[in-house]
This record gives structure tokens, C-alpha cells and sequence, in this order.
């Protein structure tokens, strides 16, 4: 009964936030919620792969990439295809996951280090070829991207008609994919699936050992990252009509991996704090801008770079301060506790296996 | 007839290292429901040979057979699910999960479950779910550890651990399984616990094979047992046997 009340409270809550926002700050805050809320399905989605399997990739926001291009192609006038949201969706997540299991693949036998480099040219290289792409056969429009991209329509209802509701209507529908990726999150990381992530996170050899195959497994993990990332996608091509390879550098595939280590890697509501945190606060910074030019009548430091290096200073803080993340696991947060050890587990080497 | 008695047949495994000959030719056969055990002096070759009967290591050369299936090439998790299961020697648990969601690990590769099934929350995944936990509660009170189930691995004792391990392993329902100095690390009324329970999981039908440096243990527990040195098997037989065998008292003083 408790547990009904509370639940109640919180969709009345996250159903009131837009309007409360928009009243208080103005649509342009509506906007930013939303992006939280793009952000929050891209962090829930990379914190598969890195909280629960435990492999590094930063070159998540390919998948992000694969998604939104999947629905700018087939529904804009680039090539002359209008499917709809739903069947896009799903073809832009199935597409993101098979991706997801390209870079798994040949990457089976790297660890740390390795597989964060191997992962980022694998971004890198997706950003390239998106730029590229527009010679001899103009696929992705190149540079320019493509534009004039359907908005997302349930039925007939267009949710960028009437204009000015656009922002509120689009918060909705992502409210709507968040909660549900969250809750896929959480089934899975309390099934036999999400156990054998955890185990070859804690120890690859005897996870293979007591019977997980763990190439499986990881293929599995980098497919489902995946296509959480190309949901986002398609939705993120929807809202903004625009997609272009500028959207998908390596400082997004950064800033999705900060949200993930920041807000408590593994712990499904630390990962969504941390995406949340994370993309209203840089916004925040913007007002810094007038309030120096106010205080000081000019600019002192400019704005965008006080921003990475508040960010960056932020990072480094929560690192020296709370390891495991803001919001951390309870059972994460007493193994730190217990013992002041952080990164013990990369011995994996076969050598080891039975000394 | 005869062949059945046979469950591990293991013919001429050599392994090298670089120049280092780890195992050569190593030929042993364990009966079913006996406790094998595997001795010699430190370095001799018997993780080695673990480590090849477990996946982990492909041999050079040579072959074995589980109940007359080719093994030999075969990769950990296929072992498993063959029913070879293992310890380690220097403790792998999953340390920061716990006590039962190790054992639960260890039913992963009897059971199918699937993401969507998850996801759904479909009644054969919860069935199965309820089975996997069930029995691993089973086994947590089979090895006497019922009370930390939810404790974290990594902050059990030492003894505890090597338990977790051995309960780990059971719940793959093994044909065989290899202990890697279970006894390594206790002291004498844990190392006791331990040798009741090993009886208990071959009076329960489970073959034992078992590394061990603890004496005692060994000539009062196993029923047979293999001498390695420098990787070969220098002897092979009954306790009683063994331990008069002028080779192995020489490996053991390590005259050179
Ligand atoms: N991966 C490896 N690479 C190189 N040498 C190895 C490797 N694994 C084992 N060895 C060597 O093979 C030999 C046998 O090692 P093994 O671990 O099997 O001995 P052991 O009988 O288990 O000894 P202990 O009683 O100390 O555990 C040793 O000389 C060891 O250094
Ligand atoms: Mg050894």
C-alpha cells in the first residue's frame, strides 16, 4: 500500500515536472529535461556493457549514431521513405545491436585498457564513415547530415503540432522509453543473464570455468548496450528533424561514460542520477555568462571552457572522494568501505589460473 | 563391463612451457565414485594438469576421455557442462557478490533462461529463477555455510571460502570434481569439516579428484592416488603403496 502511494507520488511528480519547469524557467528547460532523458536511456544502456558486464567502451555513442541515422534514412525525404516511429524504433535498435556485437566480437580477448582503445577508433571510425559517406553515393549526406526528418506521429497526432507543445508532448514519449529501459535494466540485472554479467565482471576465468560461455555472454552485453543506445537514437532524430556526424563525437561517448561512472556504475538508479545530473548541469553554467558580465561588466573566463573545466574538476573530485560513484549500490558501497581497494581484479591472466 | 567402472581416462597429456616440460606423458584413469588424489612436490605439474582437464589449458599433446567422450580441445565452459567441475588454488570467487549468488552463478550452465524471458517475467523464468535459488540454498547448507548466504564473498574466512568454492562447483552437478588444495589455508578443525564433507560428496555419488599437500589428509581420505614430479607420474596406487615407493620418498626429500 505504501509502496502504491509512493509510486503514485512519483508519476504525479515526473507527469507535473515539464509544466512546473516551463512555467518557472521557460521551454528551453523543457528541452533540457528531455535531453536528461535521452541521456538517461544512453546511460542505462552503456552502463550494461561497463556496470554490469564490466567491459570499458568509449565509443558508445556509435550505437547512438546507428539508431538516429536508421530513422533519418527511412523517414525523410533523403531517399523519398516515410515509415513509421514503430517500426523505425525497433529496426534502429536491432541495427544499433548488431553493430553492438560487431565491435563485441573482435574484441572478445581484450580487457581495460585495451578494449577502451579498441572501442573508441570503433567510434571514431562510425563518426568517419557517416562523414564520408556522401561520395559516390550520397547515403548519409555527409557533412551536412540529413535534415527534414519526420517527427515522431502516434496515429495521425503529429507530436510537433501544435509547435509550441513539442518540447511537452516529446517529454512524455521519452519519459515513456526511460522507464521502460529501466525497468528492462533492472530485469535483467536481477536474472540468470544479469548474474553471469556480474560474474565474468568479477572473474572471467571462473565464470568460464563454472560453465558461462563467455563469449556469449559479452556479445550479449555489448547487443543489449547497443540497442538501448539506437532507441535513444531514433528518438533523438525524431525530436530534433536533424541529424549530422557532429552530434556523435567522442566527448558525447565521454560524457555518456561520466554519467555512468559518476552516478554509481552497476546501480541503476545512481546511472540515471548521474545522467541526469550531468546534462542539466553543464545548462546550468550558461547563466554564468551574464552573472560575470553583471559582477564584473565583462567576461572574465568565457563560459564554455569554465564548463570543461568544472567538469573535469568534478570528475576528478567524485573519484578522490566517492569512488563508486554519487549514488552508489548499498553492497558496492560496503566493499569499498571494507577495503580501501579499487582496482584489484585485472589479473586475469591465464597464467594465474590456478597459482 | 569393465570400461564403465572407468569415468576419466587420460592418455600420455604433455604440456610444455616455453622449454619447460610441465607435463609429459601423463596416463592416469579414475574409477567412478572413488577420490583420486594427486600429489608431489611444488612446481611437479598438478595445476597443470587441472588446468587441461578443465579447458584451460590445451594440451600438446595426448588425449582424455570423460565416460569415453573425447575431451582433449574442449573449452572451460564446455567442460562444465560435460561435468567437470573445479576449484582453484588460489580462491576465484566472485568476491564482490554474494555467498548465494556465487552458488547461483554455478547453475547458470544447467539452466536456459533468456533475456526475454526476463525481461517478460515469464512463469518458466520465474519457476526457474525459484529452482536456481532453492537449490542453491541447498547446497550452502549442504556445505555448512547456510548462515552467510548473504554475505559478501570476499568477506568470508578463509575456510569459508574454500567451502563457497567447492559449493560453487556442486552446483554444476559435476561427474567429477577437482580440488585444487581444498585444504590449503585451514587449520586443523576445518581441514576435519572438510574431510567429513568430501566423504559426504562421494557417499552422494560425485568422483573426487584432489590435490592436496596435507598428508594426513590425503592417505586418509583418498582411495588411490598419483605421484607427479617434475611432470611426470612417478607412481600410482593405493596409500599404502604409494608411500613406501623409494621414487616418491626421493621426490618428496628432493634428492637430486
Ligand atoms: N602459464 C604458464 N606459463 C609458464 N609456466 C607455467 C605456466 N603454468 C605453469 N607453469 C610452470 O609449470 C610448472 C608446473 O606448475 P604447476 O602450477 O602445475 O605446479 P603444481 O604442481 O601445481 O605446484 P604447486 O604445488 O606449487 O601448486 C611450474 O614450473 C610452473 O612454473
Ligand atoms: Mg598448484
Amino acid at each position: 500500500m505504501k509502496k502504491a502511494l509512493k509510486r503514485g507520488l512519483y508519476a504525479v511528480l515526473l507527469a507535473l515536472l515539464p509544466f512546473a519547469t516551463g512555467m518557472a524557467f521557460g521551454k528551453t528547460w523543457v528541452r533540457i529535461l528531455d535531453f536528461a532523458l535521452l541521456y538517461v536511456m544512453l546511460a542505462l544502456g552503456l552502463n550494461i556493457v561497463v556496470g554490469f558486464a564490466g567491459l570499458l567502451d568509449l565509443g558508445y555513442v556509435a550505437f547512438f549514431a546507428v539508431g538516429a541515422y536508421c530513422y533519418a534514412l527511412l523517414a525523410s525525404p533523403h531517399f523519398g521513405l516515410h515509415l513509421p516511429f514503430w517500426l523505425i524504433l525497433p529496426i534502429g535498435a536491432f541495427a544499433a545491436g548488431i553493430f553492438g556485437m560487431l565491435l563485441g566480437a573482435p574484441t572478445l580477448r581484450l580487457r581495460g585498457d585495451y578494449l577502451a582503445i579498441v572501442t573508441l577508433g570503433f567510434g571514431e571510425i562510425i563518426r568517419i564513415f557517416l562523414n564520408n559517406l556522401d561520395t559516390p553515393y550520397n547515403i548519409t549526406g555527409g557533412p551536412q547530415g540529413i535534415d527534414m526528418i519526420d517527427p515522431i506521429r502516434l496515429g495521425s497526432f503529429s507530436l510537433n503540432q501544435p509547435t509550441s507543445h513539442t518540447v511537452y508532448s516529446y517529454y512524455f514519449l521519452f519519459l515513456f522509453f526511460a522507464l521502460a529501459t529501466a525497468f528492462v535494466s533492472m530485469r535483467l540485472q536481477h536474472s540468470r543473464i544479469g548474474r553471469a554479467w556480474a560474474a565474468i565482471r568479477e572473474d572471467e576465468i571462473a565464470a568460464e570455468a563454472m560453465g558461462i560461455n563467455t563469449r556469449n555472454v559479452k556479445l550479449l552485453a555489448f547487443a543489449m548496450g547497443a540497442s538501448f543506445g539506437g532507441l535513444s537514437g531514433g528518438l533523438f532524430a525524431g525530436f530534433e528533424g536533424f541529424v549530422s556526424p557532429e552530434s556523435f563525437t567522442l566527448m558525447e561517448s565521454i560524457m555518456i561514460l561520466s554519467m555512468v561512472v559518476l552516478g554509481g556504475m552497476g546501480h541503476i538508479r545512481g546511472v540515471i542520477f548521474g545522467a541526469v545530473l550531468l546534462s542539466i548541469l553543464p545548462e546550468a553554467l550558461r547563466y554564468v555568462g551574464p552573472i560575470e558580465q553583471s559582477l564584473f561588466g565583462k567576461i572574465v573566463v568565457d563560459p564554455s571552457s569554465l564548463r570543461m573545466l568544472l567538469f573535469g574538476l568534478a570528475l576528478i573530485l567524485v573519484m578522490l572522494l566517492r569512488p563508486a560513484g554519487l549514488w552508489p549500490s548499498p553492497a558496492r558501497k560496503r566493499e569499498l568501505l571494507a577495503h580501501g581497494e579499487t582496482a584489484k581484479h585485472e589479473n586475469t591472466n591465464i597464467y594465474d589460473a590456478g597459482r | 563391463m569393465m570400461q564403465d567402472a572407468k569415468l576419466l581416462e587420460v592418455q600420455n597429456i604433455g604440456k610444455t612451457f616455453g622449454g619447460l616440460a610441465a607435463l609429459s606423458g601423463v596416463s592416469l584413469s579414475i574409477n567412478r565414485g572413488e577420490i583420486y588424489a594427486l600429489i608431489g612436490p611444488n612446481g611437479a605439474g598438478k595445476t597443470t594438469l587441472f588446468n587441461v582437464l578443465t579447458g584451460i589449458y590445451k594440451p600438446d599433446s595426448g588425449n582424455f576421455r570423460l565416460e569415453g567422450v573425447e575431451m582433449a580441445g574442449k573449452k572451460p565452459s564446455e567442460m562444465a557442462k560435460s561435468g567437470i567441475a573445479r576449484t582453484f588454488q588460489n580462491i576465484r570467487l566472485f568476491s564482490n557478490m554474494s555467498v548465494i549468488e556465487n552458488v547461483m552463478v554455478g547453475r547458470h550452465c544447467r539452466t536456459r533462461g533468456g533475456v526475454l524471458g526476463a525481461i517478460l517475467g515469464s512463469s518458466r523464468t520465474r519457476a526457474e529463477e525459484k529452482s536456481i535459488s532453492e537449490k542453491a540454498r541447498h547446497l550452502l547448507d549442504y556445505v555448512g555455510l547456510a548462515r552467510h548466504a548473504h554475505m559478501l564473498a570476499r568477506n568470508l574466512s578463509y575456510g569459508d571460502q574454500r567451502r563457497l568454492e567447492i559449493a560453487r562447483a556442486l552446483a554444476t552437478e559435476p561427474k567429477l570434481l577437482a580440488l585444487d588444495e581444498p585444504a590449503a589455508g585451514m587449520n586443523p578443525l576445518e581441514t576435519d569439516s572438510l574431510k567429513s564433507l568430501l566423504e559426504t560428496i562421494r557417499r552422494d555419488g560425485i568422483t573426487l579428484l584432489l590435490i592436496e599437500h596435507d598428508v594426513k589428509l590425503v592417505m586418509g581420505i583418498c582411495d588411490r592416488l598419483a605421484v607427479l614430479n617434475f611432470g611426470k607420474k612417478i607412481a600410482e596406487g593405493e596409500p599404502s603403496q604409494v608411500g613406501s615407493n623409494p621414487l616418491v620418498i626421493e621426490a618428496y626429500l628432493g634428492v637430486s
